[in-house]
């Protein structure tokens, strides 16, 4: 077989991907009785252009970044880490046990480093559970990370409607967290420094996540345990050979997939909500898996496939207010279009335009 | 002059930039044993599978007995009366023999009466062709060599009247290879026409009648046998003259330098792949382990670098001893001077889809070649590669390109050179030829020579009796897990040894 060169491989085959999915959601749109060009169109100002689109559409960004790094490090190691959902969820309990202990007198300087490591270490934690098992017992990862999502929402729902559930209140969420332990809007940050920018949820943890794709490339691609990771990925048995230890990398992999996902809760957390209320990952763990498809587990692919699903999921909250006949399922529609078209089917086109290209 | 069975006819076929076939043209009389020789990659396995409807030609033309045969798939082939049986064997193991004869022609939904005329027709073809096998033998059981009878049957049974062997005799002890030449030749009075695809010298000499010569994938020459020589058709294939002996240096075997005894080895399942195998490798000197493939030789290779932990019986690395309460995995064994050329070069000694650069670290990555302390540095690792693909001439020298896209041979040159490269005192070399061309053999026997010359213990398992041959100061022969025989290179035969590698004991009883 012929390689395709990188132009094709990494930007036509994608960009007919997503077109085509684009396409069919038109076909849908245009049977439920609407015009596809004012959907698109709607879809295009709600995500950038309208105020605080934009903003809005970074912060989903920022969650799918996250979720994104987690399933792709896993998928290095060949491990398939359907558990960003729950670990992203317990990160939010390990962000908020920090507050709690502490922000009643820690400055931000201190507090909010902590509040940051206590979700990483909380997620990594959820996803060592699964890796030690697959490592050890020969549990499979997929079995073990899914059901570790319901026990993450169940032990939630249990400790938001119990002991931390905000003294006073009937709803199952914590407290807020102090103001110290908030990362700071970026609006608040530009506006300061004298550029003008529409209010938006979208915090310190944007850039923290773009820190969190060079820190994955560096690990990954630069140092010696990305290596011995790879290897393992490509083909255990050279792995072994060379001498990687490959039980000890399942987990430590597992651990580092689980911590990056467990750093959403941050964007959430201590950015827009300033606490934890149920169910705050909403899919967004779940949807990391498209994204690390999308990007194929390569940092700056991630950042693009995060912010093509950021924008969607913006775009697609005004389609659901603009329109009677379009809801938010349709965007859903859209999302499920694209996973398919450019995960699941990505290969699709792959014999044609090697064939083009042959003879070009 | 009766037709062809086949010809064909300025056959050409392109893999991208790649001519896989240049314009061949062949000629092959009826009820004869053809072969077609070639180093690995010259386009034989190509031209064969155009035949036989895999790969449709982009130009020439094929004719079967004399009239054109558009083959464009295997049915198609099948239908022309063309049978293949593959390298690796397409059988369901846990099926007996006569149910892998029927499958594919079953005959109806129910099995019943499909069953009784398929044994009918087997038995019937068992007696002309005197191809013995039992149809109610589950395929696991058999010996490969009845494995491949079955192939031979399941080509025959679809009326196969030409049949292609792709390099038949990988997989047979020596006195097995005499048996199947002998069924060949059977099959030849029976009217079969045999196209037989191999890259062994040998053989072609041993059994067939015509010859051709393919060499980067053009046909260079053909021959009748009994009119050629074993140099010449060397020549024609590689295109120079090569001596296909090595040069053997004398070297004093020196101190034992790796000693195992009383290796026990039971796999998942509690069969025992290795039973009491003990053996020293001593310096300057090169220890042949003569053996079929899978007798034990890869469970020993794992157990010696490390791989696999000792599970009964101990281990001498220098003054190291290695138990199973005191085990000692494969970056240890690395560190005690023991280098392993795995067997299995895709499976183990290569990561594919790792770049060359990346490829000529593995096992020795936590060291200085792959970077300082622990990043991984790609401009160390691009000049380590360069200053191997050097040395050991590494064609194309592009550190960069995935060790998937290099020759076999090229491939286990670069994982020859990363094991050198680091002179190590003891090294483990398990088929170190297997799918390399001529050219590359006699560059990696050099090699290993030069290792022993320069005072390396040397373990070689080779399932190539030649290769033990020509390499080893000392041979042992492994059969079902235990070492059935030892002998000086000086007092070894290949009759004897051929025997023992079949199990068949010093005093005649079958092991």
């Amino acid at each position: 077989m012929t390689r395709l060169p990188a132009w094709a491989e990494y930007l036509l085959i994608p960009l007919l991907n997503i077109s085509l999915a684009f396409g069919v959601a038109a076909l849908v749109v245009m049977a439920i009785g609407e015009s596809p060009v004012e959907a698109l169109n709607v879809m295009i100002q709600g995500a950038f252009v309208y105020e605080g689109a934009f903003g809005y559409t970074l912060y989903y960004t920022t969650n799918f970044i996250f979720t994104g790094l987690a399933v792709a490090v896993a998928f290095h190691a060949r491990l398939f880490n359907i558990g960003g959902e729950g670990q992203a969820y317990l990160g939010g309990l390990g962000a908020i046990l920090v507050c709690i202990a502490l922000d009643s007198w820690m400055p931000s300087l201190l507090l909010i480093p902590l509040a940051i490591a206590g979700s990483a270490a909380m997620g990594a934690a959820w996803a060592f559970i699964p890796g030690w098992l697959q490592a050890y017992r020969g549990s499979h990862i997929v079995i073990t990370t899914i059901m570790f999502n319901f026990i993450g929402a169940g032990l939630m729902v249990a400790l938001l409607a119990g002991v931390l559930m905000r003294p006073g209140q009937s709803n199952p969420e914590s407290r807020e967290v102090a103001e110290a332990a908030r990362l700071p809007y970026i609006h608040d940050m530009l506006n300061a420094v004298g550029f003008d920018m529409a209010s938006s949820p979208l915090s310190l943890a944007f850039p923290i996540a773009l820190l969190a794709c060079v820190g994955v490339w560096v690990l990954i691609w630069r140092t010696k345990w990305g290596y011995a990771l790879r290897a393992m990925g490509q083909s255990e048995s050279a792995a072994e050979y060379a001498g990687v230890p490959v039980r000890r990398m399942i987990v430590t992999a597992m651990a580092i997939s689980g911590a990056l996902a467990g750093l959403m809760a941050i964007n959430t957390v201590l950015g827009a909500h300033g606490k934890v209320v149920l169910n705050f990952p909403s899919g967004f763990g779940f949807t990391g898996i498209a994204v690390a498809l999308m990007g194929r587990s390569h940092p700056v692919g991630i950042v693009l496939a995060a912010f093509l699903f950021g924008a969607l999921f913006q775009g697609g909250t005004e389609l659901d207010f603009e329109f009677q006949t379009i809801t938010r399922e349709m965007v859903l529609l859209i999302q499920g279009l694209i996973i398919l078209f450019s995960g699941a089917l990505s290969l699709m086109f792959v014999p044609w335009i090697t064939r083009l290209v042959g003879r070009a | 002059m009766t037709a062809p069975a086949v010809r064909l006819t300025g056959i050409t076929k392109r893999f991208g930039p790649v001519i896989a076939n240049d314009s061949i043209d062949l000629e092959v009389a009826p009820g004869t044993i053809h072969g077609i020789i070639g180093e690995n990659g010259a386009g034989k396995s190509t031209l064969v599978s155009i035949l036989y409807g895999f790969y449709t030609a982009d130009s020439g033309e094929i004719e079967i007995d004399g009239r054109p045969a558009p083959i464009k798939d295997s049915a198609d082939a099948i239908r022309f009366g063309i049978g293949m049986v593959h390298q690796h064997f397409m059988l369901v193991p846990n099926f007996t023999v006569l149910e892998n004869i029927m499958l594919g022609a079953e005959g109806g939904a129910m099995l019943r009466a499909g069953k009784a005329a398929t044994r009918e027709e087997l038995l019937r073809l068992e007696r002309d062709y005197a191809l013995d096998v039992d149809p109610d033998a589950v395929i696991e059981d058999l010996p490969v060599g009845l494995q491949q009878r079955v192939e031979i049957l399941k080509a025959l049974r679809r009326g196969a009247r030409i049949l292609i062997l792709d390099e038949p005799t990988g997989v047979l002890t020596p006195a097995e290879t005499d048996r199947f030449f002998d069924i060949l030749r059977g099959l030849r009075e029976q009217g079969v026409t045999i196209l037989l695809i191999t890259h062994k010298l040998r053989e072609i000499m041993e059994v067939t009648d015509t010859v051709s010569v393919m060499r980067r994938g053009k046909m260079v020459g053909h021959r009748r046998t009994a009119e050629t020589t074993r140099e010449e058709l060397a020549e024609l294939m590689v295109g120079r003259a090569v001596s296909l002996q090595v040069d053997r240096i004398h070297a004093e075997p020196g101190e034992v330098a790796m000693a195992a005894t009383g290796l026990t080895w039971r796999d998942e399942g509690g069969v025992a792949r290795l039973t009491n195998v003990s053996l020293d490798l001593r310096a300057g000197e090169i220890l042949g382990l003569a053996g079929v493939s899978g007798n034990g030789q890869s469970e020993l290779l794992d157990i010696l670098s490390g791989i696999a932990p000792v599970q009964d019986g101990r281990m001498m690395v220098g003054d190291r001893v290695v138990t199973r309460e005191a085990p000692v995995g494969p970056a240890e064994m690395r560190r005690l001077g023991v280098a392993h050329v795995p067997e299995d070069r895709h499976r183990r000694a290569l990561v594919l889809p790792f770049e060359a650069r990346e490829n000529a670290v593995l096992g020795y990555h936590d060291g200085a070649r792959a970077g300082e302390g622990r990043m991984l540095s790609p401009a160390a690792m691009q000049a380590h590669c360069e200053t191997l693909m050097e040395r050991f001439d590494v064609r194309p020298p592009a550190p960069r390109q995935p060790a998937a896209g290099f020759s076999g041979g090229n491939q286990q040159k670069l994982v020859l050179a990363r094991e050198i490269e680091t002179q190590p005192a003891i090294m483990l070399i398990g088929q170190p030829t297997r799918g390399v061309d001529i050219g590359g053999i006699a560059f990696i026997h050099a090699e290993i020579m030069a290792r022993k010359a320069a005072g390396c213990a040397i373990l070689l398992v080779s399932v190539e009796l030649d290769e033990i041959l020509a390499l080893s100061d000392r041979i042992m022969v492994m059969n079902a897990g235990r070492i059935v025989g030892q002998m000086p290179r000086a007092e070894a035969d290949v009759g004897r040894i051929g025997l023992m590698m079949a199990g068949v004991s010093e005093t005649g009883a079958a092991a």
